[in-house]
């Protein structure tokens, strides 16, 4: 495989890296490792290696593609008519990037009126908005975003397209790159653009996050990227500023979906959904009973959050799928994140690990979480909780 | 109703530990699975197979040892079993993954409906599924909670969202993810079993599905991997030590300072 490679001289033959590899790529051969047909190119063996004696082929960012290509553009989400979050964490750094490259930001708006939140992208740091409405924009049908996405692209050629990592975006944005031929990366936390080449470095997790990974796209354009929620910081909105708004109507032709919205069913209860909150209060097996979960509704009450779940209280019954925080359920990303009676399995830590403050409650001192946790109360969350409640709601709006 | 699944072999994360010095990941002795998701997919197009009729192709694409993901399909009851294998699929991202997927799908034919897990536990990216819809120029139905209603020329879906979800109705054939909610896995019947002792994979190259290799593997592949590296170890914090209510009371204080109430 031309991508990964052994140094002959530096490779001691130690096999950590055959330990490593997740595919069995890797071969003792003479005493030193063998990298054979089966790899993958992920890369793993690189930072396995104790010697420094595999090396990943680096991109020679030297190459650009030759047709021009220029501008930044968003696209910004709505739901229910309003902006996203992440559609403003974007336009914030849509902007740098903008900026950064001397070029312009476009954000991209779909729905069935989007005069008043193309405004607000405006003074959300836009240069230009393209709007598009149809009716068909108003839910989500894949097809019709895609369509109405490539449309506005087609002719111009953007350098850099971003979308947020959302339910939406991750479903249609997809198809907009395999349409435009281009590369996409899912999911990154992290955008800057290289200095000597001017080529948008994406970085992200892999592996449920326990490696990152910087990818490029250096040859086509688009480059495109979905990014995580609440990585990004959004900017203020400045009412003053001043951009031009096109907003396109005549789909005629263009848009043409396969698929029917029939029903919506909303069933998150409470007013912030676990993905978008900036506290979270998470409950694992520890809470011993779907009841108890009340205790966490409180607490997060107190804090203006939501309740989460580890997979356990999922599994038993007590709390619905969409609140399951780790592999098999959500990442989430808040500034604090709350964690009672939750052991701290890697497949649980994945899904919260980057949130800016941790809180452990759990009554074994062992318990994986308390090595993430930036507080740790080792006690029975069931009596540490209440307390917790009680000392909060005292001293907060008094 | 001719269904195919595509499913993948990824290191089992539950066996995985994080070493603490190093934040690295340990892989000794992990061993190589069929990827979670993959498993609601092949178990949702049983189940189709069951109330509907038609078969289930399992499809993957992956090195000599990928076989064994197929394998286990069949176990649980999958008809056929395809593998991609070859040097010129090697490295591919999810456009050349996808490209690949699609000329296989084509190549078996028929095909009424594809699923797939909503991403791959490895790589985590959940663009292949769309892409490969893209590709097959196919409605693509993502995070699918519960199939409603199959008939043979449509199917209506429940799909997960942010808030809930949106029933959804498409023709076929489609494209559909699903998430873990969807179902609970069977385990492999002992027929099943039996049948897997003495299955052999279709092994497709390129040429046998009619793949332009530019497009395929590392060299078909427009993202490239720059480096990779560990995120900084987080590390754990201060232990608030005493009796509860004094451990609580000075939690509360150091959240109170930090401005989160």
């Amino acid at each position: 495989m031309a991508t990964v490679r052994v140094l002959p001289v530096q490779c001691t033959g130690c096999g950590d890296c055959i330990a490593s590899c997740p595919v069995a790529a890797i071969e003792m051969r003479g005493g030193e490792a063998f990298i054979t047909d089966a790899c993958t190119a992920c890369g793993i063996c690189v930072t396995a290696c104790p010697a420094e004696a595999i090396e990943m082929e680096h991109v020679k960012p030297a190459a650009r593609p030759s047709e021009p290509s220029r501008g930044v553009w968003v696209f910004a989400e709505l739901r229910h008519g309003r902006l996203v979050g992440v559609s403003r964490e974007l336009v914030a750094k849509g902007r740098q990037l903008a900026d950064r490259t001397g070029t312009e930001l476009t954000a991209l708006v779909f729905g069935l009126d989007v005069g008043a939140p193309a405004r607000e992208l405006v003074a959300l740091g836009a240069d230009r908005v393209l709007g598009a409405e149809h009716p068909a924009l108003e839910l989500f049908h894949d097809d019709a975003y895609v369509e109405a996405c490539v449309a506005l692209a087609a002719g111009e050629r953007p350098e850099i397209m971003l979308c947020g990592g959302t339910v939406l975006g991750r479903a249609f944005f997809p198809r907009v790159a395999a349409r435009l031929g281009t590369g996409l990366t899912a999911d990154c936390t992290s955008l800057e653009i290289d200095g000597e080449s001017g080529i948008l470095l994406q970085t992200r997790p892999a592996y449920g996050g326990s490696l990152l990974a910087t990818i490029a796209c250096p040859d086509r354009r688009p480059q495109m990227a979905t990014v995580r929620p609440k990585v990004f910081t959004a900017g203020a909105a400045d009412p003053g500023r001043t951009g031009e708004i096109v907003i396109r109507r005549d789909w005629e032709g263009v848009i043409r979906p396969r698929t029917k919205v029939l029903e919506v069913l909303e069933e998150v209860v409470q007013t912030v959904n676990i993905a978008d909150a900036d506290i979270v209060v998470a409950g694992g097996r520890g809470m011993g009973s779907a009841e108890n979960f009340g205790l966490l509704e409180q607490l997060a009450k107190a804090l203006g959050g939501a309740v989460a779940a580890s997979r356990a209280p999922v599994d038993a019954g007590w709390v619905p799928y969409a609140r399951q925080v780790g592999q098999t359920g959500k990442t989430v990303c808040p500034k604090l994140y709350i964690a009672c009676g939750i052991s701290g399995q890697v497949q649980h830590l994945v899904g919260m690990q980057s949130a800016d403050v941790i809180v452990a409650i759990n009554k074994d001192p062992q318990a994986p979480i308390f090595s993430v946790a930036t507080y740790g109360i080792v006690g029975d969350a069931l009596e540490i909780v209440p307390l917790l409640i009680k000392a909060l709601g005292r001293g907060s709006r008094g | 109703m001719k269904i195919v699944v595509c499913i993948k072999q990824v290191p089992d994360t539950v066996h995985v530990r994080i070493n603490e010095r190093t934040g690295a990941m340990e892989r000794e002795g992990v061993p190589a699975v069929v990827n979670p998701y993959d498993l609601y997919a092949l178990e949702e197009a049983l189940r189709l197979r069951e109330a509907h009729g038609g078969s289930v192709a399992a499809l993957t694409m992956g090195p000599p040892q990928a076989e064994a993901v197929l394998r286990e399909a069949i176990a649980l009851g999958a008809d056929e079993g395809y593998h991609l294998s070859g040097r010129e699929f090697a490295g591919g991202d999810t456009l050349a993954t996808s490209y690949a997927l699609a000329r296989a799908v084509e190549r078996i034919g028929e095909v009424r409906l594809v699923l797939c897990g909503k991403q791959a536990i490895d790589g985590d990216t959940a663009q292949v599924g769309p892409e490969l819809a893209e590709h097959l120029g196919l409605p693509f139905l993502g995070f699918v909670r519960r199939v409603r209603e199959a008939h043979p020329g449509r199917i209506v879906v429940e799909r997960m969202t942010e808030e809930g979800a949106d029933a959804v109705e498409s023709p076929l054939p489609a494209v559909l993810s699903v998430v873990k909610e969807i179902n609970t896995p069977r385990l492999p019947s002992l027929k099943g079993k039996m049948r897997a002792k003495s299955f052999k994979a279709t092994t497709w190259n390129a040429a046998a599905i009619g793949a332009d290799e530019t497009r395929l593997g590392f060299a078909g592949s427009p993202t490239k991997v720059v480096k990779v590296f560990h995120p900084e170890a987080r590390r754990g914090g201060e232990i608030i030590a005493g009796e509860p209510a004094e451990a609580v009371a000075r939690l509360a204080e150091r959240l109170r300072s930090q401005g989160f109430c």
